[in-house]
C-alpha cells in the first residue's frame, strides 16, 4: 500500500519542454512513473519523446488522457498561474518542485485552494515517490526499495540520506513525501502523518524538520493525540543563527520562534524517537520498529 | 535582502505614508547642507546601517543647530558602530540619514509578516513603541495584538477599527489616519514583495499626525526578478565578499564565526552539517548549498569564498550523491582543489551513487584529503584537523 501515488496514477508534467521538466520527466518514465501527457502552453500538439503528447493547457490534457496527478517545473514567475490552472481543472494531486516562488504568489494560491479538491504538495520540494511503483520528482530513484516506512520531509538530501540509511539497513519504504522548503506550502506535516497513520501499507515514519515556522510543533500535538504508529524525528538548522535563511527560504528563526530546540522539546514531549543526529536516522528508526 | 532606513522612507513618500522629510548624506558638508535646507528647529542625524539598535550604540543624535549637525555627522560618519545586531566588531557608517525632528507625543509599534500558520499577511500592533518588540513579546506578550488580512478581501476598514483598538488610538481623525495607513502599507507590502515591514516608533506627533519615525523593510528574494527598484537598493558594502561572491554563482551562503569551512548539497543537509559539526565539539565557518548540480564550476567557486575567509582552518566536503553521481562529484572537487592549491585540511564524506568509484578517485588524486564514510566521523575528522591534531 502507498499513499497518494501508485503503479497506477496517471501523470502530466507542467512544463515538460523545459530543461528540468525534460530531465526528469525522462527520469520518471524510466522509473516506471505512468506519464501520459505534457503541457506547455503554446506547444499543444507536439510530443515529447515522440509519444507522450503535449498539451496547451491542464483542461484539455486531463480530459484526453485521464491524468490525474500533475508534476509541475514550471519556473517560479509563472509558477502560481500554472499551480491555480491544475487546481482549477480539478486535478487530484499537484506536485510543484520549482523553487524560488515569491511568497506573496503563495498566499495567493493558498486562498485559492479552499474549498477545492485539489491538493498541493511543495512547492521546492523533491516531490512524492512510492518506491518500485511511481517516482513524481527529482530523487534518486535507485536508492529507495519498497517497504512499509514512510519518510517525510522539509528538505530534498536529508531525506535521500534517511532513505538510503534505511535501505542499507533493508528496511523499505511506503511513500516518501518531501513538503518543501518554503514558509508557505501546500501540504503540512499533519496531513501526511494523518495518510501514514491510515496507511495500512505503514508502520512507522522517520519525520525530518527544520528550523522556521511552527509546522513540526503542530505535528508534536497531532502525534501526541492521534497516532499511534512510531514516530522518529530529527530536526536541522540548531547550530544555526537567529534572523538568516539558510538556504531554504522557510528556514529562519525570527522573533526568538522557529528554533530547533524548541521542535525538538515538542516533539519529544509528544513521544516522538528523537535522532540528535542525522547520521543516526536509520539506526534510531529500526531500533523504534524491534529491528 | 534589506535596504536602509533612508531607503525605505523615500518608498514610504512614493506610496502617500507620512514619515518625516530627509535626505541622505556621505559627508558632513552634505550633512549641513541638508540641514540648512530643511530649516527645522531640531534636526536628526540618524547611521545607515543594516542593523537596528543604532540609537543605543550612538549612531541617532538629536541636533539643535547646524554646528549641532557638524559635529554629529562627523562623529557618525566613518564610525565603526557596535549594537546587537553587527556583532563585537561592529559595522562601519558611510552614510547618515539628516531629517527634521519631530513633536512626538507617544511611540507605537506597528509591522507587517507573513504569518506562516495562516498563510496570510498579518500586522502586528503594540502600544510600545521605540521598544524591541521581542522584548515586549518576552515580557507583556497581552501588550500585543495580531490582525490577519486574507488575500481575497484584502484590507478592509475593519482590520483599521481592530488595529485602532490595539493601539488605543480613540479620536476619530487619528483612527482615520490609522485606517488610511494600514490600507497603504498592506498594498505596499503586496506591491514591492516584502518579506517584513516594520515601524518602531510609529508616532503619534503633538500635532495628533500619525508618522513613520522608522522604516525597516526586508524584501522576499524570490521576488526580486520583478523588483527592479527594490534591487537598485542594495547595498554591497553592507553584505560580506564571501556573499556578494556567492550570489555571482547563486551559491547558498552565510559566513559565520568558527573555523570549519562547509561544502554541501542541499539546504537541509548543510543545515545538519553545521549541527554536527558543534556536536563535535567544533564550529562552523560557513553554511554554504552548492545545489543539486554541483559541478567543477560551482565546486571551484564555493571553495574560493570559503577560503577566502581567514578564519577557516579545515574544510567538510558533505556531498550525498543522488541524481549527481559520487564519481563526477568527486573529479570536480579533485579538479577544484588542485586549481585553488587547497593548503588547510580537506575532508570529504561522499555517499550515495557510485560511491566506491569515488572514493576511489579521491584516494589515488595524490591530494592530501582525508576521507570519511558517515555524518559523524566526518565532523569528527573536520573538527580535529581544525584542532591541528
Amino acid at each position: 500500500m502507498s499513499i497518494f501515488i501508485n503503479k497506477d496514477t496517471k501523470i502530466l508534467v507542467q512544463g515538460i519542454t523545459g530543461k528540468h521538466g525534460s530531465f526528469h520527466a525522462t527520469a520518471c518514465l524510466a522509473y516506471g512513473s505512468k506519464i501520459v501527457a505534457g503541457v506547455t502552453p503554446g506547444k499543444g500538439g507536439t510530443k515529447f519523446q515522440e509519444n507522450i503528447p503535449i498539451f496547451d493547457s491542464v483542461r484539455a490534457a486531463k480530459e484526453k488522457t485521464g491524468a490525474t496527478v500533475s508534476m509541475l517545473f514550471v519556473p517560479p514567475a509563472f509558477a502560481a498561474d500554472a499551480i491555480a490552472e491544475a487546481v482549477e481543472a480539478e486535478l487530484d494531486l499537484v506536485v510543484a518542485i520549482t523553487e524560488g516562488i515569491p511568497v506573496a504568489d503563495m498566499i495567493k494560491v493558498k486562498g485559492f485552494l479552499k474549498g477545492r479538491k485539489t491538493r498541493l504538495i511543495g512547492p521546492n520540494c523533491p516531490g512524492v515517490i512510492t518506491p518500485g511503483e511511481c517516482k513524481i520528482g527529482i530523487m534518486p530513484g535507485h536508492i529507495h526499495k519498497p517497504g512499509r516506512i514512510g519518510v517525510l520531509s522539509r528538505s530534498g538530501t536529508l531525506t535521500y540520506e534517511a532513505v538510503y540509511q534505511l535501505t542499507q539497513r533493508g528496511i523499505g519504504q511506503s511513500t516518501c513525501v518531501g513538503i518543501g522548503g518554503d514558509p508557505v506550502n501546500g501540504t503540512n506535516f499533519i496531513d501526511v502523518l494523518e495518510l501514514y497513520e491510515r496507511d495500512p501499507g505503514t508502520d512507522g515514519v522517520i519525520m525530518i524538520g527544520e528550523i522556521g515556522g511552527t509546522a513540526e510543533e503542530s505535528a508534536a500535538d497531532y502525534i501526541k493525540k492521534g497516532m499511534k504508529k512510531p514516530v522518529v524525528a530529527f530536526i536541522a538548522g540548531s547550530a544555526a543563527p537567529p534572523g538568516r535563511r539558510m538556504g531554504h527560504a522557510g528556514a529562519i528563526i525570527s522573533g526568538g520562534k522557529g528554533t530547533a530546540k524548541a521542535k525538538f522539546d515538542a516533539l519529544r514531549a509528544a513521544g516522538v524517537h528523537i535522532c540528535e543526529s542525522p547520521g543516526d536516522l536509520g539506526a534510531t528508526l529500526a531500533k523504534a520498529i524491534g529491528k | 535582502m534589506n535596504i536602509h532606513e533612508y531607503q525605505a522612507k523615500s518608498l514610504f513618500h512614493k506610496e502617500g505614508i507620512p514619515a518625516p522629510q530627509g535626505k541622505v548624506a556621505f559627508t558632513v558638508e552634505e550633512a549641513v547642507a541638508i540641514a540648512k535646507e530643511l530649516n527645522s528647529p531640531v534636526t536628526v542625524v540618524k547611521a545607515q546601517i543594516h542593523a537596528g539598535g543604532r540609537g543605543k550604540g550612538g549612531g541617532v543624535k538629536v541636533a539643535k543647530n547646524l554646528d549641532d549637525v557638524k559635529k554629529y555627522a562627523t562623529d557618525i560618519l566613518g564610525m565603526q558602530l557596535v549594537t546587537h545586531q553587527t556583532g563585537p566588531e561592529g559595522r562601519k557608517v558611510r552614510k547618515v540619514l539628516v531629517e527634521q525632528g519631530s513633536n512626538i507625543e507617544k511611540e507605537l509599534y506597528l509591522s507587517l509578516i507573513l504569518d506562516r500558520e495562516k498563510s496570510m499577511i498579518s500586522f502586528i500592533a503594540s502600544t510600545e513603541g521605540g521598544m524591541d518588540i521581542e522584548e515586549v513579546s518576552a515580557h507583556h506578550p497581552e501588550k500585543i495584538g495580531t490582525v490577519a488580512v486574507d488575500p481575497v478581501t484584502g484590507f478592509f476598514p475593519f482590520h483599521g477599527r481592530a488595529l485602532c483598538e490595539i493601539l488605543g488610538l480613540k479620536d476619530p481623525d487619528l483612527q482615520k489616519q490609522m485606517n488610511d495607513i494600514g490600507s497603504k502599507l498592506y498594498k505596499f507590502f503586496l506591491k514591492y514583495d516584502c518579506a517584513l515591514l516594520e515601524i518602531n516608533p510609529l508616532i503619534i506627533t503633538k500635532e495628533k499626525k500619525l508618522m513613520a519615525l522608522d522604516g525597516k523593510l526586508n524584501f522576499d528574494d524570490n521576488a526580486l526578478f520583478r523588483q527592479k527598484e527594490v534591487v537598485a537598493f542594495r547595498d554591497l558594502d553592507e553584505e560580506t565578499k564571501g556573499e556578494i561572491e556567492a550570489s555571482k554563482y547563486e551559491l547558498a551562503y552565510i559566513s559565520l564565526d568558527g573555523e570549519i569551512g562547509c561544502m554541501v548539497n542541499g539546504a537541509g543537509l548543510a543545515m545538519a552539517t553545521l549541527d554536527i559539526i558543534q556536536q563535535a565539539g567544533g564550529s562552523p565557518a560557513n553554511f554554504l548549498d552548492v545545489g543539486g548540480g554541483a559541478d567543477k564550476e560551482k565546486v571551484t567557486a564555493a571553495f574560493k569564498i570559503i577560503l577566502s575567509d581567514p578564519k577557516v582552518k579545515a574544510i567538510l566536503v558533505n556531498i550525498f550523491g543522488g541524481i549527481m553521481k559520487c564519481d563526477v562529484i568527486a573529479e570536480g572537487v579533485i579538479a577544484a582543489a588542485r586549481e585553488m592549491n587547497i593548503t588547510v585540511p580537506l575532508v570529504v564524506r561522499l555517499q550515495g551513487t557510485n560511491v566506491e568509484a569515488g572514493k576511489a578517485l579521491l584516494a589515488s588524486s595524490g591530494l592530501k584529503i582525508t576521507p570519511a564514510d558517515d555524518l559523524k566521523d566526518a565532523a569528527e575528522k573536520a573538527v580535529r584537523a581544525a584542532k591541528g591534531a
